[in-house]
């Protein structure tokens, strides 16, 4: 009896569900929690994850990627393929076609111009574009019809949906960004807080680093979607109060990145008003070497630029001990539980990409004080501090205020100062480090220290952008706004060879290669990149949002148009 | 009558004040915790030689050692890294403390300055007065945050990461509450400038300096010292405040405050390690608080000896 009621409840609860489905904006509000508050909503001016999420909302590329890393189209009609005729015998060209009857949100209809001008847009000299490497070699894009986008790249592309896919490459509308481009990205104040977009919902008011709200699109193409009239996206705060707002109290529907340790998740569950979600993608918190001299003694403008390689860290042999005295386990197990589990890869999935290089799991110890001995590092005047000539091995490491980064690095700090490193931590509020705020001396690509912890990832499936962001003429500086995504400072004319070869190359298998081998380049070789702990996705859903779906390949608002009210 | 008033006097105004002081049951409670507190911040760690920052090298070690409750070799428990809890607490409060009393000078002695030049020299009086409305119009958090953000690297550079903050920290604490104690004493100065006393030295000629400092701040002193206790507890709070938002001391440097901020992620399982650090700062401030009251009543002539 007990059984059969509940079901009859589940029943009329569905219909209820699916009645209301049927028109837009009929479940009322969603409140969205982002704890790193939103501080612009164009992807292109932020390298930050929740800038890009937030602005996905608004903004859509022509395809996405769904929760298995498959493309589906947005604003596309279809994907384009060899078979279909949209992609080039040559591998030089793809054609896309955009759905009939495109509106943005102000009612004017959507053509090719629109993602020639976005192209256009983030390719424009001093424009700081932060996305740069997904527009990477293309030579023309040409529109024959206002349907029709043909992409010419220059040199075969084997791999042709970089452009324009995914949350962090949405098209831009031309009219209103038209007097954006170039130097004037960044002062477009309205345009960039204000975008007109043809996603499910659109920008009522925005204030920076606190809240967005957003309503309904009126034009947007599904006439029943989606259902919620209006989408609350507040900021501030941490991941604790984030994931307690969900799942405890209660006042938000869903909150990103909930990273706390596994005794809290727990705890937070036994709650009972909503669950963790999680999925494995790309996401690797890492330890960052800077390659460059981050002294205060040097003149603004030259601290951490190319001008002056690091004192300390400049040796390969410093790096590599670095890395071996971290016990990765230890980190998983206190900071991510199940939501985490160790890597030495840059590129930890798909597994065609990552490379099986397990080499740095095992703590070694003996080895990192053998391997600083070697490099001359010699604790002399017996204080537990290594010297040479005269120079402390002395370093500052900085990440963001965040429970689970303190506790990394007061264990990192730990096992340095036992190999005989001295370490200064620093912690940052996170919407100020990843602020990209060029006026700031606190932000991660500004990197005024010497190493720094962060977690990074990329979207789609291709990891080709995200290899170019290691190319010389990627590195920050005052000259590009401190907008380029080579955060290391690393550069090697034989890694950027090898990225001109996997932009040419249309084999999968020798695609995989030669990631393999860019990725053993930056970390287990060279040490640039001290990988920690490959992270899972995980975020807090309310048990009264319906038609959330976790995606790992795409940002995590990519179904927002399905979501739906349970009641 | 004259003989019963000498032995009197040949004691001290401050023989008085302290006989008064000791009549007040609170005050006196509140000194000797404060005394506790301080010998447990000060003398403890010489006997509790355990490292606020030591970390058990031995991951299988280190796991059992985490988060544990309190027990003889724990008084206190241990943190989610398993560090000593009561280093932690001892480490922590020196730093409150210091930061506390040195910012609280700091105040003072800013807040005393104005308010005399403002009350004693009419010319002053109007200048002074406005640039003090002007700082207490400012929103102290955001020009804090400010400060610490424009000058933290350059200080630090200058005096090391630590000194260097906490030297920031204290100044910055100490410039932005000083608004109170001016006014106050601007007021006790515009009263006691027209007192016959006063008068009486100005007509046989005694110089502005002369006045003030013998006439004019030992009146005042009341208010001060009660402005000064309370300046303490403000400060401590403020640090607390600095820390909770990753802009005061290195993230590995206890502080009450931020143990108190690490602790909130384990308020759930681990309520005792919000509970420490928040009694120790709330014993402190209301300690602080109780002498400041003690010493108001002790020092006001009117009420003393009744």
């Amino acid at each position: 009896m007990k059984l059969k009621t509940a079901l009859l409840g589940a029943v009329a609860a569905f219909t209820l569900a699916s009645a209301a489905h049927a028109e837009r904006g009929s479940d009322g509000e969603v409140k969205i929690f982002y704890y790193q508050a939103v501080s612009t909503l164009n992807a292109y001016l932020s390298s930050g994850t929740k800038d890009v999420e937030a602005g996905s909302l608004v903004l859509e590329p022509l395809a996405g990627f769904d929760q298995d890393g498959n493309l589906f189209p947005r604003l596309a009609a279809e994907i384009p393929t060899a078979e279909n005729g949209g992609i080039s015998a040559d591998q030089t060209q793809i054609t896309w076609k955009l759905k009939d009857g495109l509106l943005w949100s102000d009612g004017t209809p959507v053509t090719s111009a629109d993602v020639k001008f976005t192209w256009e847009y983030c390719t424009a000299p001093d424009g700081g574009c932060a996305q740069g490497a997904k527009y990477e070699g293309i030579k023309t894009i040409d529109t024959p019809d206002a349907q029709t986008v043909v992409i010419t790249f220059e040199a075969p592309k084997p791999y042709p949906y970089q452009p324009f896919t995914g949350g962090t490459a949405p098209i831009l509308q031309k009219a209103q960004f038209e007097a954006c481009l170039g130097a004037a990205a960044a002062s477009c104040t309205e345009q960039n807080s204000k975008p007109i977009g043809t996603g499910p919902f659109m920008v009522t008011d925005f204030k920076v680093n606190d809240v967005v709200t957003l309503e309904a699109n009126p034009n947007y193409r599904d006439a029943a979607k989606p259902a919620f009239a209006k989408v609350t996206l507040k900021g501030g705060g941490d991941a604790l109060a984030a994931a307690s707002a969900v799942m405890e109290t209660g006042e938000f529907d869903y909150a990103w990145n909930t990273q706390i340790n596994p005794d809290q998740q727990a705890q937070m569950e036994a709650g009972g008003k909503g669950k963790f979600v999680n999925a494995f993608g790309t996401l690797v918190e890492r330890i960052e070497i800077n390659m460059t001299d981050p002294s205060a003694d040097l003149p603004e403008g030259e601290r951490s630029t190319v001008k002056h390689p690091h004192p300390i860290l400049s040796d390969a042999k410093v790096r590599q001990a670095m890395s071996m005295a971290i016990d990765r386990q230890t980190l998983v197990d206190v900071g991510y539980g199940g939501a985490g589990r160790p890597t030495c890869n840059l590129v930890p999935a798909p597994a065609a990409y990552a490379s099986d290089n397990t080499g740095c799991l095992t703590q070694d110890m003996e080895g990192a004080k053998k391997l600083l001995e070697e490099a001359g590092w010699v604790d002399t005047d017996g204080d537990g501090i290594r010297e040479k000539d005269g120079k402390k091995l002395s370093i500052l490491y900085q990440t963001t205020v965040n429970p689970v980064r303190q506790d990394f690095q007061a264990l990192v700090k730990g096992w340095w100062n036992e190999a005989g490193i001295e370490v200064e931590l620093k912690s940052i509020d996170p919407g100020v480090f990843f602020g990209g705020d060029a006026g700031s001396p606190d932000t991660f690509q500004k990197f005024y220290a010497d190493v720094e912890m962060y977690a990074n990832n990329f979207d789609g499936t291709d990891p080709e952008p995200y290899m170019a962001q290691y190319l010389c003429d990627k590195i920050p500086g005052p000259d590009n706004q401190w907008q380029g995504e080579n955060i290391n400072r690393f550069c090697d004319p034989a890694y950027d060879a090898m990225l001109k070869e996997l932009s040419t190359t249309g084999d999968l298998t020798k695609r995989g290669d030669l990631v393999k081998k860019m990725n053993d380049m930056l970390t287990k070789d060279s040490n640039v990149i001290i990988p920690l702990v490959d992270r899972g996705r995980f975020s807090a859903q309310s048990n009264s949002l319906g038609g959330f779906v976790m995606n790992s390949w795409d940002t995590e608002l990519w179904n927002a148009q399905d979501w739906t009210r349970v009641k | 009558m004259t003989d019963a008033v000498a032995p009197k006097r040949a004691a001290g105004p401050w023989a008085a004040v302290w006989a008064q002081f000791r009549r007040h049951r609170g005050a006196m409670a509140a000194l000797i915790l404060l005394g506790l507190l301080a010998a447990f911040v000060f003398i403890g760690p010489l006997l509790w030689r355990i490292d606020p920052n030591f970390i058990e090298k031995n991951t299988a070690k280190m796991f059992k050692m985490r988060n544990l409750a309190p027990s003889l070799a724990h008084p206190l428990g241990t943190d989610q890294l398993g560090r000593d809890m009561l280093a932690r607490m001892m480490f922590g409060g020196r730093i409150s403390l210091a930061v506390g009393t040195v910012a609280m000078l700091v105040a003072i002695f800013i807040g005393t300055t104005v308010g005399v030049l403002a009350g004693y020299f009419r010319r002053l009086d109007n200048w002074l007065m406005r640039l003090t409305d002007l700082f207490l119009a400012l929103p102290l958090l955001p020009l804090l945050l400010v400060m610490m953000f424009l000058f933290r690297d350059a200080i630090a550079g200058v005096l090391g990461p630590r000194l260097g903050t906490f030297l920031l920290i204290v100044l910055a604490i100490g410039v932005t509450s000083w608004m109170q104690a001016a006014r106050v004493v601007r007021g006790e100065v515009l009263a006691l400038k027209e007192r016959e006393f006063v008068l009486a030295a100005r007509s046989i000629g005694t110089p502005d300096r002369r006045i003030i400092l013998r006439h004019i701040l030992p009146n005042v002193l009341s208010p001060v010292l009660v402005a000064a206790t309370l300046g303490i507890a403000a400060a401590i709070i403020t640090e607390s405040v600095l820390s909770f938002l990753g802009l005061g001391f290195p993230p590995d440097f206890p502080t009450w405050g931020r143990l108190l901020y690490d602790g909130i992620g384990d308020i759930r399982t681990s309520p005792e390690r919000v509970v420490w650090p928040g009694l120790a700062i709330s014993l402190t401030v209301l300690s602080v608080n109780y002498i400041g009251d003690g010493l108001r009543d002790a020092l006001d002539p009117r009420i003393r000896g009744r």
